[in-house]
């Protein structure tokens, strides 16, 4: 057993906090915010201009051959600039989709692309509320989509769209759509994080091809892939909205000290890091099950999800708390990890979604004693 | 990142567990939950002594110790492994972990030549069973302002005071004590840590009954117990200094033993899958599913946690402060596991049919719970602990820190 990163695996997250830390910083995400500007092009091109977004891809693909590790070290990274990047919906689920499910023809033409940041593929999985593959309504008669899918992150600024679509003996699968193919129209949404675009895409007789190897078990182990790698982004959001909060605390003076010096202040941000180490220490045992094709995924998957989202809600808003007046205003920056959190929160399902899909593994399956 | 046994801990699992079938039975689920500092009556004692003389025997006993003591020089996951494995077999209670866990790691350190050689063996066979004798009525989280006196008298020390909250006093035969020795010096300074032979007359140990209705921990009346020097570990008023070994140890312990069992988070789905919620079973209501999974989740989260520990004590990092979070967030896990297993049984919460039914273990569970949430460091003091030394927050106001104490 051994829980912790290799010495490489340590060097490509100093190289990646060094990289992000020139271009994604906390001003550009204010900017971002106020111009309603989504996507960050430029920290986009600067990631494929150092190989990191062919990472998890084989060098055949047009990557650098690492694995599930590696991507959450990205994705931890990622979310501690609050990078305006879709990192999850292109990274972590289109680029394993075609992986696991695609055929080689879907992987030569869409995988060196996306390595060089021309192709963004966002994951359609979203509709009225719910996910695939429980809730899909979009059809696929004869190769042709029709259907509308709302939200979809980054929607409005992908090239391509993984759909998650029922064929025509009304089983839920995957289809890659081409954006720019006729009867797509796209609508950008009002998401309570601006610097996370969301967009909704209506498929009128769409032109689309299928992931031959996408079932519904695969778009839910798709789906916890997903939710690992997200707890890791949730995990570097939070860290960093703890790290900020504390600084504050030490400066910021009240009766005479600083105010991280009284047990009201310093025993909630002790609470913060507390719910923030165990999402990371079940976000690990997430990684290594991902990483090692391990059957206890989904079980792993929902911990580090459930443990994820309470450590972000509980860190974004008593980091707004601990500020006082100053952390409530726009211009201060516990909003924006607050506004990030809720966006993550919302894309890959909310709590009561994953408590269901871990009792369903434990409780409502045979069980196997240990 | 790995978490499957490498082949060396594969290997040293398949060993334990050959030595164990040989020697041990298998659990059957009727033996009561353990509670490894009740064991009260000779007869117990005795079956824990001789279990422990066996493992000694066998290279089994004190895993972690260094060879040059008895040991193994055992990986702290090694640990783990043979509890794990150890835990699936009906043995006695272990009456020895403060013995191995921290006395002999502190004597290791701080002991004379002849101290080792009069601790260690017997220690590490199970012959001499230790207490830790440093909580008093008015020094328990600032463990520092403690009063119990030692002075000198010719060549020996006399000791007097009361120690308080000491686990399994009421069967060890050795304590390891912390006393004054300077009280013109600031608190830290003045203390000195003693090794005592708990059969003295001069001391007299109360069994304290807790809440749960067992008693495993005491407090201990000392008067004018007479000790030679050579009973002095460490040198005089480097008591403090000592005592952290021990802590530290202790807080090790503390984490080896929660990577390796206790009530499961699952076993709450066993049972509202028996038992009644608003006419339909309790597992299909969404009160239920959502504690249960939020349980399960942080419960998760601590295994791993203690997993994270173990992976740094096995790289020879230092045992970092992570080990304040585990501590910080199992007792108060437990007593909500505790409140929600006996609420499940509807208006029969709290009243159980019969010993070791569900009710009755839920109910032991959120009776002891307390005692996590207190023992070993307060939740206050991890969340300090955490608050200062890993985030570096400024200090708490320590008004006596420089004031001797004899004028506090």
């Amino acid at each position: 057993m051994n829980f912790g990163f290799s010495e490489e695996q340590d060097t490509i997250r100093e190289t990646l906090a060094r990289m992000l830390g020139d271009h994604a910083t906390l001003e550009v995400a204010h900017n971002r915010l106020d111009s309603g500007e989504g996507f960050d092009t430029a920290t986009w091109s600067a990631l494929a201009e150092g190989g990191w977004l062919g990472l998890a891809m084989s060098e055949e693909e047009g990557g650098s051959g690492m694995g599930a590790v590696e991507l959450a070290i990205l994705a931890e990274e990622i979310g501690r600039c609050l990078a305006a990047v879709p990192c999850i919906p292109v990274l972590c689920m289109a680029v394993p989709a075609l992986q696991s499910a695609g055929t080689d023809d879907q992987r030569k033409s869409l995988l060196p692309g996306i390595a060089e940041g021309r192709t963004i593929i966002a994951t359609a999985l979203a509709e009225g509320g719910g996910l695939a593959p429980d809730t899909v309504s979009a059809k696929v008669t004869q190769d042709r989509l029709s259907g509308q899918k709302t939200p979809v992150t980054f929607g409005a600024e992908a090239t391509h769209a993984l759909v998650a679509a029922t064929d025509e003996e009304g089983t839920p699968r995957l289809y890659l759509a081409d954006l720019s193919a006729s009867g797509v129209t796209t609508r950008a949404l009002d998401p309570v994080d601006r610097t996370r675009p969301a967009a909704e895409i209506v498929f009128d007789n769409t032109p689309v091809e299928l992931l031959p190897g996408s079932d519904p078990a695969a778009i839910k182990r798709l789906l916890d892939g997903a939710a690992v790698l997200a707890a890791f982004e949730q995990i570097g959001l939070a860290e960093r909205v703890l790290a900020l909060t504390t600084a504050y605390a030490g400066e910021r003076h009240a009766f005479g000290r600083p105010i991280g010096g009284f047990q009201a202040v310093k025993h909630r941000l002790a609470d913060m890091f507390a719910r923030i180490e165990l999402a990371r220490s079940n976000a690990f045992f997430g990684a290594w099950a991902l990483a090692s094709g391990d059957n206890q995924l989904p079980e792993a998957a929902a911990v580090a999800r459930l443990t994820a989202l309470d450590a972000v809600q509980f860190a974004t808003e008593e980091s707004i708390q601990l500020h006082g007046g100053i952390g409530f205003t726009w211009a201060a920056d516990p909003q924006l990890f607050l506004r990030r959190g809720w966006q993550l929160k919302a894309e890959l399902g909310p709590t009561a979604m994953w408590r269901e899909r871990l009792l369903g593994h434990l409780a409502d399956a045979p069980r196997t004693a240990s | 990142m790995d978490f499957s046994d490498s082949p060396e801990e594969a290997a040293f699992r398949a060993k334990a567990r050959e030595w164990l079938d040989a020697n041990a039975t298998l659990r059957d689920g009727s033996e009561k939950a353990q509670d490894h500092f009740m064991a009260r009556d000779a007869d117990e004692v005795a079956r824990a002594r001789d279990w422990q003389a066996r493992k000694a025997e066998a290279g089994w006993a004190g895993l972690t110790w260094p060879r040059a003591f008895g040991g193994r020089d055992a990986t702290p996951i090694e640990q783990v492994i043979w509890n794990q494995e150890e835990g699936r077999y009906a043995v006695p209670p272990n009456a020895f972990l403060i013995g191995i866990g921290l006395v002999g790691p502190t004597v290791m350190i701080h002991g004379t030549e002849d101290q080792k050689t009069a601790v260690l063996p017997r220690a590490l066979t199970g012959e001499d069973i230790w207490c830790q004798l440093f909580s008093e009525p008015a020094a328990g989280s600032d463990l520092a302002g403690i009063r119990t006196r030692a002075r000198r008298d010719g060549g020996d020390w006399v000791i007097s005071g009361q120690k308080v909250w000491t686990s399994g006093a009421h069967y060890s035969s050795h304590g390891i004590l912390l006393a004054r020795t300077d009280p013109s010096v600031p608190k830290h300074k003045g203390m000195t840590m003693f090794l005592v032979d708990m059969s003295d007359p001069a001391i007299e140990t109360r069994p304290i009954r807790q809440i749960s209705g067992g008693a495993s921990f005491n407090e201990v009346f000392i008067d004018d117990l007479r000790v030679p020097d050579s009973a002095r570990l460490g040198g005089e008023s480097e008591g403090w200094k000592v005592a952290l070994t021990t802590l530290m140890n202790e807080r090790f312990s503390i984490s080896v033993g929660r990577a390796s069992g206790g009530a499961r988070a699952e076993e709450l789905i066993d049972l509202a899958a028996r038992v009644e919620r608003n006419g339909r079973p309790a597992i299909e209501d969404g009160e239920v599913r959502a504690r249960v999974a939020d349980f399960i989740a942080r419960q998760r989260g601590l295994e791993f946690t203690s997993y994270r520990v173990m992976t740094s004590l096995s790289r020879g990092e230092a045992p970092g402060e992570e080990g304040s979070i585990g501590k910080l967030l199992l007792g108060k896990l437990r007593q909500e596991m505790g409140a929600f297993g006996m609420e499940l049984a509807g208006t029969a919460a709290g009243v159980s049919a019969a010993a070791g039914d569900d009710t009755a273990r839920w109910r032991n569970e959120y009776l002891t719970a307390p005692g996590n949430r207190i023992a070993g460091g307060s939740d206050e003091i991890q969340r300090t602990i955490i608050g200062e030394r890993i985030l570096g927050l400024p200090p708490e106001i320590r008004v006596d820190k420089n004031v001797p104490f004899s004028e506090l």
